[in-house]
């Protein structure tokens, strides 16, 4: 092929599926890998254990009620993103992904409260294993939280220089919409694990 | 993410060199990077195999340039010897077969077999290479920290592990290298589904590229799980919490910080459950190459390629399942151990098979003794050793007695030395020419061969004796033990081989860097053989092929009568009328 060919993308994608979305699905299988080890550690730990405090006896139940409505309605927002950017709307769209990078950020800081509240009450990963896990997974949970983060506001500034009618712009609004699902869907297991059983 | 940025590509010497994103040079990126690795992790086990046989006494020459704290009066410490062990284990795993396997030949050979014109993410390709050298100069630095580098294994079984010095940086290391073999599947496996030539179906994928596609789904689903044990033993060592730490733990009458609790068994089964489907990732590749190259000198279609690539799908699925098999001796229950019993002897099956299909793509054949099928012939019988030898270990009766002796370290250095390590030489002379247009000297390689594989014997095949005597792996000093000292001149046998080995591998190193520039100048396909890599120039320009090539036939099409050449390309458009 020529030094100017378009993009590969014709003769190829054999599958009929984007390479992208291929890509994101691959991703996300290798997380659920990385996270499924972390819940078995939590149940093999949690079994082995002589004692294990109950959840809502530590934790911050209405806290963390609140966080994952926030988290629910955030995976609203990111698909009326989608469809804002599929229907070529694009102040809808920047609505709609402006509101979800808020509400990811209102998880983040409910989350600051949470920690500094245990450690203002001498709470640390050292004090016990359930401590341990719950700071090590909820932790890891809010590494990927940034990351949508960054990943949602690159797309909004990518949609305010030419990214907006890139014919890849769309499909990438999906696959940032698919890894919001999961950092979602990660929360909803992490709730009753650490705050309700 | 972008997708195929081409085009506009004739740049700066950076941009073409060093942060180039062409398959190609991100290729040879991998390609010396993990041969110096290799070299690397062979020169530390070189000075443990001189303490082994002759502990206790100066090393010669090097002896006084290592600080006097790893080598007080020039003889490897104990601590220091610990530290080569880990090392040799992990650089030789992690920086060395791995990155020559997928990231060097993969990365090289595989899209040009299905016909592409690069990876399906270039740049995320160049990402891998740029995440996996600071991880290995990483690696490596750690020897120069105070405490230096790990020293508790290439497995790193807690609770020495979170107390050792040194691991922290190979904690964080590893999280680089599971970084780039993340990027560097999940681009595998989307190019390889995406980005075939039409008429490129599965069923007509060279078998090397089906390896590859095995072995990046293993990186892929298997890494993970190592990623989150050390991130929570990372835990354990930062911030003192004690997943893997038992309570009341006393070292040297000293309490610990750790409030105990943990399961130090927990990283035994997420170690394992990586660790043993990266064997695979170790095997599989080399079986590729092997492949390639018996189908080529053979010149006749594989036998059983329908077999072939089912076994190794197989092996990749079952690999997920046998992880225990390391852990027997641990104190599992009968049940459990039964089950991994069977597993294993499970998994044995499709292995068999494969060197089995290759063994009878022999039969009948007219072999050209080429230097790549030397070594390819090689691999059979000393793999099939490495795979046999295994078995008394998957068999929990006679693992009580093998299991952590010098036994187990002979089963698999015959796997992944005269096993895998055979059939990257093998890989390395047979695609020499079509990385750098020129071949590899033949005198030379054939004197490169019988030196090695003479000496790899000479290695390993004494450690199969010591360790039926009894004697345990990871010792610093056999000799401390009496009943130790009958296999002692087997020690010997073994360092002295190890340097021979060294020796016979300067006419290759040689050879290697003078043939890039001066070796004979060949055609674009100088083996005559039916593949898509070798339907393109040596070395293939940027985007690979002239015109997207159209694919007609299976990958080994040798020796077909109705035809007047002995091998028909893949994308050749029909048989020419016969002779
Ligand atoms: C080619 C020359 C090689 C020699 C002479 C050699 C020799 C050795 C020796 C003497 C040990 C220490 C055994 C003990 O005391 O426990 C060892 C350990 C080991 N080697 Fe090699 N080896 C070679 C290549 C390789 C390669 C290519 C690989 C991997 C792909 C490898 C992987 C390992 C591993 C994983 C260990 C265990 C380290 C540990 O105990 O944690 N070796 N090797
Ligand atoms: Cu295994």
């Amino acid at each position: 092929m020529s030094a100017h060919a378009p993009a590969v993308q014709s003769p190829y994608e054999n599958t009929g599926v984007p390479d992208g979305k291929l890509a994101i699905w691959l991703f996300l299988a290798s997380e659920v890998m990385l996270f499924g080890t972390l819940f078995t550690s939590y149940i093999v730990l949690r079994t082995a254990a002589a004692s294990w405090p109950r959840g809502w006896d530590v934790l911050n139940v209405p806290l963390a009620t609140f966080n994952t409505f926030i988290l629910i309605a955030s995976s609203v927002t990111i698909v009326m993103a989608h469809a804002k950017a599929a229907a070529r709307d694009k102040k809808g769209f920047m609505l709609n992904m402006g509101l979800t990078v808020l509400m990811a950020f209102v998880f983040l800081v409910v989350k600051y409260f949470e920690y500094s509240s245990k450690f203002a009450h001498g709470h640390y990963p050292s004090t016990s294993i359930f401590y341990g896990i719950y700071f090590t997974t909820t932790g890891l949970h809010g590494i990927h939280i940034l990351g949508g983060i960054a990943w949602n506001l690159g797309l909004m500034w990518w949609a305010n220089r030419d990214g907006w009618d890139d014919r890849l712009f769309i499909g990438r609004v999906e696959y940032a919409g698919l890894y919001w699902h999961f950092v979602d869907v990660v929360w909803i297991f992490l709730f009753p694990a650490l705050y309700l059983l | 993410m972008s997708e195929h940025a081409h085009g506009h590509e004739e740049h700066s010497f950076w941009r073409t060199y060093v942060f180039s994103v062409d398959h190609k040079v991100i290729g040879l990126q991998y390609l010396i990077t993990s041969l110096l690795f290799l070299l690397f992790g062979f020169t530390l086990v070189l000075l443990m195999r001189w303490q082994l046989a002759f502990p206790g006494q100066p090393l010669p020459l090097l002896g006084r340039l290592l600080s006097p704290e790893a080598a007080p009066g020039g003889v490897i410490g104990p601590m220091f010897y610990n530290q080569l062990g880990a090392m040799h284990g992990t650089i030789m795993v992690f920086l060395g077969i791995v990155p020559l396997a997928v990231g060097a030949f993969g990365n090289y050979v595989m899209p040009l077999q299905i016909g592409a014109p690069d990876m399906a993410f270039p740049r995320m390709n160049m990402m891998s290479y740029w995440v996996y050298l600071p991880g290995g100069l990483l690696m490596l630095l750690s020897f120069l920290l105070p405490g230096g580098a790990a020293q508790s294994g290439w497995t790193s079984y807690p609770p020495l592990s979170v107390i050792n010095p040194g691991q922290t940086m190979w904690l964080v290391s590893m999280v680089f290298l599971i970084t780039s073999s993340l990027l560097g599947s999940l681009n595998f496996i989307v190019t390889i589904l995406n980005m075939r030539a039409p008429g490129m179906t599965l069923g007509r994928m060279p078998v090397f590229v089906w390896a590859q596609f095995v072995t990046a789904f293993l990186l892929l689903l298997a890494f993970p799980p190592l990623e989150a044990a050390s991130i929570l033993q990372l835990m354990d060592r930062v911030f003192h919490t004690s997943f893997y730490m038992p309570a009341g733990l006393v070292i040297g009458g000293q309490t610990t910080p750790w409030t105990g609790g943990g399961q130090s068994l927990l990283w035994q089964h997420l170690f394992w459950f990586l660790a043993h489907p990266e064997v695979y990732v170790l095997v599989l590749p080399p079986m590729g190459i092997v492949a390639e190259i018996i189908a080529v000198n053979t010149r006749k279609p594989l036998f059983g390629y329908k077999e072939l690539v089912g076994s190794m799908a197989f092996i990749g699925v079952m690999s997920f399942v046998v992880w225990a098999h390391h852990m027997f001796l641990s104190g599992m229950s009968t049940t459990l151990s039964n089950f991994f019993l069977v597993t294993t002897m499970i998994i044995s099956v499709p292995s068999v098979a494969v060197l089995t299909c290759l063994i009878l793509s022999l039969k009948g054949a007219s072999i050209r003794f080429t230097t790549p099928m030397l070594f390819a012939l090689a691999f059979l019988p000393l793999f099939g050793i490495g795979g046999l030898t295994g078995l008394p270990l998957g068999l929990t009766v006679t693992d009580i007695y093998l299991h952590d002796t010098y036994y187990v370290i002979g089963h698999f250095h015959y796997v992944v030395v005269t096993g895998s390590l055979i059939a990257l030489f093998a890989g390395t002379y047979h695609w020499f020419p079509k990385w750098f247009g020129r071949k590899l000297d033949d005198r030379l390689g054939k004197i490169h061969f019988w030196g090695t594989t003479v000496a790899m014997n000479g290695i390993f095949l004494p450690m199969f004796i010591i360790g039926m005597q009894g004697q345990s792996r990871r010792l610093y000093d056999p000799t401390a033990h009496l009943h130790n000292l009958v296999g002692q001149p087997m020690h010997v046998v073994s360092t002295v081989s190890a340097f021979v080995l060294l020796i016979f591998q300067l006419p290759f190193i040689y050879n290697f860097f003078n043939s890039i520039f001066n070796g004979e100048k060949v055609d674009s396909n100088p083996w005559k053989a039916t593949t898509l890599e070798w339907q393109c120039p040596s070395p293939p320009p940027h985007g690979n092929f002239a015109s997207v090539p159209r694919v007609h036939r299976g990958p080994y099409e040798y020796s077909d009568p109705a035809h007047k050449d002995d091998w028909l390309p893949q994308d050749a458009e029909k048989a020419v009328a016969p002779v």
